[in-house]
């Protein structure tokens, strides 16, 4: 498998007021995302997570060390439209990244810019707002739409570039149980049909379960690293860093305390509890 | 209470009025108001109105709907009627009280003025009425494409107009959102006069504007995320193309119009 974005020695600070010394966000992250993969970013807040996210299509330039989309520097100005149409961004706020006031019309948005002649547009447009099921809401108005369909145009509106890859900077955070829901289903979708890459930054230990790998960052930098039953196991660690387990690992881990030969790696509700009835058996 | 303020007051339709291109209904509403310059008879006021009456039959707007928006023009209309009516000099005084006089000429100029006025706000309704605010800035933008040559930044320009139209709604939900907080918390913005009430405003304006820029700031780095850059290169999903029924349109508009400068010039 080809590698979609890869960083090595990525530094970034923000701007620090005068005098003082500028704080580094992120400190040394060295990661390599794989094509086609569904990869979850996991931090309390100031972790860097975001920050993170940020430098993948540069939105942020690197203080230090590289970032690299498909082989490309976002570092080289020239090659910034090719780099932000590869890797499309969400944000967490749907109302400020929907530009226009016919839901079709914001779908066009990028496919506009990028100057793609108008037939196209229009098959790219009906192509996008099925791929997420908002089809039937092509001449609505956005600002009529539940935070989750917003959220879902959005999503339309970056997958119209024919991206590879998708970066959802914390897109779930402000909905409710349902939105969230239906946006995390739809990625999933994409992810599992189109092959499009999905980079998923949230703080819900939940959205994890289901991901390729999973990687926790702590401090500016990459603190774990692995597939969703590797990173969970390591339940103190997680704790430490002020993040919550999912309430199964959390319920194997008191278990286990406890004394009950039970494994940590059981996530879904289905596993964790055939864990727990396989344990009492042995018992 | 916000949520029921409609702006740019567009009543969708399938009429031929509706469905014309927006670059000509722009026109025509020029015509319209260079035509009702020219005017200064009894004849071509006549004219006018029937144009301004067979547009709005065509376009089933309710009369209702139009005589509504010359509601907040009335005191301008009264305004200059009077001063019209009472301060034109004549050569025959139909009234004199004291220093107020009502000439002949003053009669005809009120009426005509305030006919002008009112026909001049019913046509210009019209247009906003029938066409979306996307379809305007759309033809307005258009319209304007060979100013770009003489750097005008008409492209910028229309995008900011669209991006202002979109974020209406979200700014009157966010108003109404900081005035509930500011009521929850005691604020009163019903009582006192006119100052009090103004200065009442300001903890509802202040943290509008903060949230205001902040979203700006958001929504410019997801424009950038989504390939912004200008309107060099930009193509469109819905190219505004002139059908007949513009070229028939503009056809009768322009006649019409030069019917009025002809008419002129025989003293009509």
């Amino acid at each position: 498998m080809s590698t979609m974005i890869e960083t090595r020695e990525l530094r970034f600070a923000y701007p620090a007021d005068e005098g003082q010394k500028p704080v580094f966000a992120l400190r040394g992250v060295d990661l390599e995302i794989e094509k086609g993969s569904f990869v979850v970013v996991l931090g309390h807040n100031g972790s860097g997570k975001s920050t993170l996210a940020k430098t993948f299509n540069g939105v942020l330039l690197p203080a230090g060390g590289k970032v690299y989309v498909e082989g490309m520097d976002t570092l080289d100005e020239s090659l910034l439209l090719a780099i932000r149409q590869r890797v499309g961004m969400v944000f967490q706020n749907p109302d400020n990244q929907i530009v226009a006031n016919v839901v079709e019309e914001d779908v066009a948005f990028a496919p506009e810019n990028l100057g793609v002649p108008t037939e196209e547009i229009r098959r790219r447009v009906d192509d996008a707002l099925k791929a997420v099921g908002m089809y039937e809401f092509v001449t609505h108005a956005p600002h009529l739409l539940s935070g989750g369909q917003k959220q879902r145009i959005a999503i339309a509106g970056v997958i119209a570039m024919e991206p590879d890859c998708i970066v959802l900077d914390e897109a779930t955070a402000m909905l409710d149980p349902i939105g969230r829901q239906e946006v995390l289903s739809t990625v999933h979708r994409l992810n599992m049909e189109k092959g499009i890459t999905v980079i998923l930054i949230t703080h819900h230990m939940n959205e994890a379960e289901d991901a390729d790998r999973v990687i926790v960052m702590d401090d500016g930098k990459v603190a774990m690293d692995g597939t969703p039953r590797e990173v969970f196991v390591q339940v103190e660690d997680l704790r430490a860093m002020g993040l919550t387990v999912p309430d199964t690992v959390d319920l194997l881990d008191r278990l286990h305390k406890d004394g009950l030969p039970v494994p940590l790696d059981a996530l879904t509700v289905e596993a964790c509890a055939d864990a727990i009835t396989a344990a009492l058996r042995g018992n | 209470m916000l949520k029921d303020i409609t702006l740019g007051q567009y009543f969708p339709g399938t009429t031929v009025a509706h469905k014309l291109d927006p670059r000509t209904k722009i026109l025509l509403v020029v015509l319209y108001i260079v035509a009702l310059f020219c005017a200064k008879s009894l004849v071509t006021y006549g004219l006018m109105a029937l144009c301004l009456a067979v547009c709005v039959y065509i376009s089933k707007v309710s009369i209702k709907a139009l005589v509504r928006g010359l509601k907040p023009v009335l005191f301008i209309i009264i305004f200059t009627g009077i001063l019209n009516l009472f301060f034109t000099p004549g050569d025959r005084y139909l009234v004199e009280w004291g220093f107020l006089h009502i000439s002949d000429t003053g009669l005809r100029n009120a009426v005509f003025m305030v006919l002008r006025i009112m026909l001049l706000i019913m046509g210009t309704f019209l247009m906003t009425y029938t066409t979306s605010p996307i379809s305007l800035t759309d033809g307005l933008e258009r319209l304007l494409n060979g100013l770009k040559k003489l750097h005008v930044p008409v492209h910028e320009l229309a995008m900011m107009m669209s991006i202002a139209l979109r974020f209406i709604p979200t700014l009157i939900e966010e108003t109404d959102k900081i005035m509930s907080a500011q009521k929850a918390r005691g604020a009163d913005f019903e009582s006192g006069n006119l100052i009090q009430k103004a200065k009442a405003l300001i903890p509802i304006l202040v943290p509008l504007f903060i949230s205001a820029f902040r979203r700006a700031d958001e929504l410019a780095t997801a424009m950038e995320c989504r390939c912004y850059h200008g309107g060099e290169g930009r193509t469109k999903l819905h190219v505004l193309q002139y059908q007949r029924r513009d070229y028939i349109a503009l056809a009768l508009g322009v006649l019409i119009c030069a019917g009025v400068i002809v008419l002129r010039q025989f003293g009509l």
